[in-house]
C-alpha cells in the first residue's frame, strides 16, 4: 500500500484501507474495500445496482462517514480533514445538482464563487471555461430549459470550474444520447490530460472500456481490479460486458 | 485569519446572492410574499367583525304612544339595532325572523305607557334570533342596557332628582371598539408565521429534492453559512411584509401605531428565529414539498385558533389556553398589540419576550442539530 501521509505529494489520489459502511438497520453497503487510484488516472467503478458504487463515492466526497477503515483523498484523511478535501475535488451526481431557475452563467458563477473564485480572475476563468465547453451561446438561458446533454455539460462545467485535482462522477451519462456521451468523454480525457484524476461509475460497458483501470464491486465487495486487458485475461472473457454478466451470475449464485 | 477573510471563506455571500435571484424568479413565492399580505389584510381586516352591531330589527308597537317611541329611540341609539320596519301582529313578526328579514324584534304591549304612568313596572320584549350565540349576545346586552338607561331617566324625571349613579365607560386603546384594530396587528404575526415556516421549509426541501443540497455539502461552503444563507433572505422578506402590513393597516384601517417601531422591529427577532426554527425542523421531517406544506398547515391551524389572533384567549377553556402557551404567536401577539395599540415599552413586555427567546433558542438548537444530521 502507498503511504497515506498528508505531506507526500506523489501519494495516490485515492487510498482506502479496509473501508466499511454499515447503514442504520444493519445493511452492509461496502466492506473490506482496499483501493488505490493513481494521480491522473481515469478510473472506472463498475457493478450492478446496489453493489456499493454510490456509497463508495459518497464516502470519498465526505457525504457519508465510513463505519470502519481509513480513506484518504488527494492526500487528506476523509475523517480528519474533510474541509481540505472539499476545496480540491469536484463532484457530479446523477441528479446534476443544477439550479433550474438560474441561468447557465449564474449556475457557473455560483459554484465558482462557492469554491473561492472572485472578481476578475473568476470572470476570466468562467469565460474561458464556457468557451471550451461550448456554453457561451447559452449563457443567459435558464438551466431548467436546457436539453439533457447540455445539462450534463453544464454540470460538468460547474464541477470543474475551480480546476479540481480530483473529479468524482457518479453515473454522469445516465439518460443522455450517444452523441452527448461521446462529447462528454472527450471532455473527460481533456481533463485527465491536464492532470485531473477521475473516478467514474457507469452502467455503459463501452464507457467502462475507455477507463485506464477498472474496479468491479458486487454486494459491497471488490471482486476485480486492473486494466481492461488484465481483467479480460483474468476472467477469460471476450468483452467487459461478458465479465460483468459473468460476475453478476456468480454473485447471484453466491447469494442464493 | 482576519474577520474579513474568515467571512469570505465561509461562502455566505454567494449563497445569499443565489437565494435572492431564485426568489425573484419563483413566481409562486413572489406572489405569496407580496399578494398574501394584501389579501390577508383586506380579508381579515374587513371580514372579521367579532362585535355584532346593527342587528336588523322589526318593531311590534301595540302601545303607539310617546313612551313607546322613546324606548325604540333609546334602543336604536345603542347602535346594536337597525330598524328595518314595523309589523302589526305576532304572525308577521315570526315571519320576519324566520325569513331572515330581521334577526331581532321589539315587542311593546298596549299597556306599556299606562303602566309607566301609574308607577308600575312596564314590560317590553326583545326577541332575538340566537342561533349564533356570538351575534345575539351583543343584542341582548344592548337591549338590557337600553332598558336600564330608559328606566333611570324615567325615575329621575319622576322624582325630580339627578340619577344616583352615572357609570362612564372609557374604552382605552380602541375607543370605537373596531375589530380591525384588534385583528390587523395580528395579521403581521400570521403572515410572518406563514412566510417563515411554509416558504422556508419548502425552499429547503426543494433543494434536497433537486439534489442541489447534496451538491452544496460537497463544496467548501460551511454548514452555518449554508443555513444562514438559506434563512437570512426570508428574515428580510418578513420585515418587508411587516412594514407593508403596518403601512396599509394605518392607511386603510386607521390602525393606531403609538409605540416605538424600533422596539417592535427588535422584539420581532426572537419570533422570527423561533418560526425559522420550526420551518427548519419541518424541512428535516418532510420528505417532499407537499409534505412540508402539509406539516406547515398543520402547525398553522392551532396558531390561528389558539393564539388569540381572532378568538380571545380568556374565553377559551383552560386546556386550550395552556396549548396556546406553546405557540410563539401567542407571545408575539402580546408584543404586537402592546406596542402598536398601547404604546407600552419593554418594561411591560419582558415576559412574552423572555418566553419567545426561550422558545426560539430551544427550537433552533433542536432543528439545527437535526438539520446537520440529515446533511451528513
Amino acid at each position: 500500500m502507498t503511504s497515506v501521509g498528508a505531506s507526500a505529494p506523489l501519494a495516490d489520489a485515492v487510498v482506502t484501507e479496509g473501508v466499511r459502511k454499515v447503514f442504520h438497520g444493519g445493511l452492509v453497503a461496502v466492506d473490506h474495500l482496499d483501493l488505490a487510484i493513481h494521480r491522473g488516472e481515469v478510473f472506472g467503478l463498475l457493478g450492478p445496482n446496489g453493489s456499493g458504487k454510490t456509497t463508495t463515492i459518497r464516502m470519498l466526497c465526505g457525504l457519508l462517514t465510513p463505519t470502519a477503515g481509513r480513506a484518504s483523498v488527494v492526500g487528506h484523511d476523509v475523517a480528519l480533514e474533510p474541509e481540505l478535501i472539499r476545496a480540491k475535488i469536484g463532484y457530479m451526481s446523477q441528479r446534476y445538482g443544477l439550479y433550474d431557475d438560474l441561468t447557465v452563467y449564474e449556475n457557473l458563477r455560483f459554484y465558482a464563487t462557492v469554491y473561492g473564485l472572485h472578481g476578475k480572475a473568476r470572470t476570466e476563468r468562467l469565460e474561458k471555461h464556457m468557451e471550451e465547453i461550448g456554453l457561451t451561446a447559452l449563457r443567459s438561458q435558464l438551466a431548467g430549459t436546457l436539453s439533457g446533454g447540455w445539462k450534463q455539460r453544464l454540470a460538468l462545467a460547474c464541477a470543474t470550474a475551480h480546476e479540481p485535482e480530483m473529479l468524482f462522477l457518479d453515473e454522469p451519462t445516465a439518460g443522455v444520447d450517444p452523441a452527448a456521451r461521446r462529447a462528454f468523454w472527450t471532455s473527460i480525457y481533456e481533463l485527465a490530460a491536464h492532470g485531473t484524476t477521475i473516478l467514474v461509475t457507469t452502467h455503459y460497458m463501452d464507457e467502462a472500456e475507455r477507463c485506464q483501470r477498472l474496479a468491479f464491486l458486487s454486494r459491497g465487495h471488490l471482486i476485480g481490479l486492473g486494466t481492461v486487458k488484465e481483467i479480460l485475461e483474468h476472467f477469460k472473457q471476450p468483452t467487459i460486458e461478458d465479465v460483468f454478466i459473468e460476475l453478476q451470475k456468480r454473485d447471484e449464485g453466491a447469494a442464493a | 485569519m482576519s474577520l474579513v477573510t474568515q467571512f469570505r471563506e465561509s461562502r455566505f455571500w454567494p449563497m445569499l446572492w443565489k437565494e435572492f435571484i431564485q426568489m425573484r424568479r419563483d413566481r409562486l413565492t413572489f406572489l405569496m410574499m407580496t399578494g398574501l399580505p394584501a389579501v390577508q389584510l383586506v380579508l381579515f381586516g374587513y371580514a372579521i367583525q367579532t362585535d355584532v352591531r346593527h342587528l336588523k330589527t322589526v318593531v311590534l308597537d301595540e302601545s303607539r304612544t310617546a313612551e313607546s317611541r322613546a324606548l325604540v329611540n333609546v334602543m336604536v341609539n345603542t347602535g346594536s339595532f337597525d330598524l328595518v320596519g314595523a309589523v302589526s301582529d305576532r304572525a308577521q313578526l315570526r315571519d320576519a325572523i324566520e325569513s331572515g328579514v330581521a334577526s331581532a324584534a321589539l315587542v311593546i304591549p298596549p299597556d306599556y305607557e299606562r303602566n309607566i304612568k301609574r308607577g308600575r313596572t312596564a314590560e317590553a320584549q326583545i326577541i332575538v334570533d340566537a342561533a349564533d350565540p356570538q351575534s345575539s349576545s351583543s343584542a341582548i346586552a344592548g337591549a338590557q342596557l337600553a332598558a336600564l338607561a330608559r328606566g333611570a331617566t324615567i325615575i329621575s324625571e319622576r322624582s325630580r332628582t339627578a340619577p344616583p349613579i352615572d357609570m362612564r365607560v372609557r374604552p382605552w386603546y380602541n375607543p370605537e371598539q373596531r375589530s380591525a384594530v384588534f385583528i390587523v396587528p395580528g395579521v403581521i404575526g400570521i403572515l410572518l408565521t406563514i412566510t417563515m415556516i411554509l416558504i422556508t421549509s419548502t425552499a429547503i426541501v426543494r433543494e434536497r429534492e433537486r439534489g442541489t443540497l447534496e451538491q452544496l455539502i460537497v463544496t467548501p461552503i460551511s454548514k452555518p453559512s449554508l443555513m444562514l444563507g438559506k434563512l437570512v433572505p426570508f428574515v428580510l422578506v418578513g420585515y418587508v411584509q411587516m412594514t407593508v402590513v403596518m403601512g396599509l393597516g394605518k392607511l386603510i384601517f386607521r390602525i393606531p401605531t403609538v409605540g416605538s417601531f424600533a422596539l417592535l422591529y427588535l422584539l420581532t427577532i426572537p419570533f422570527i428565529v423561533a418560526s425559522l426554527g420550526v420551518g427548519l425542523l419541518i424541512s428535516t421531517v418532510a420528505r417532499n414539498q407537499v409534505q412540508a406544506m402539509q406539516f406547515s398547515f398543520f402547525f398553522m391551524l392551532p396558531n390561528i385558533l389558539l393564539s388569540g389572533y381572532i378568538f380571545p384567549r380568556v374565553a377559551m377553556p383552560l386546556p386550550a389556553q395552556w396549548l396556546g402557551l406553546l405557540l410563539p404567536l401567542t407571545y408575539y401577539l402580546n408584543i404586537l398589540r402592546g406596542i402598536l395599540l398601547k404604546g407600552v415599552g419593554i418594561a411591560q413586555l419582558w415576559r412574552p419576550t423572555l418566553a419567545l427567546s426561550v422558545f426560539a433558542t430551544l427550537i433552533l438548537l433542536i432543528s439545527v442539530r437535526r438539520f446537520s444530521k440529515t446533511i451528513e
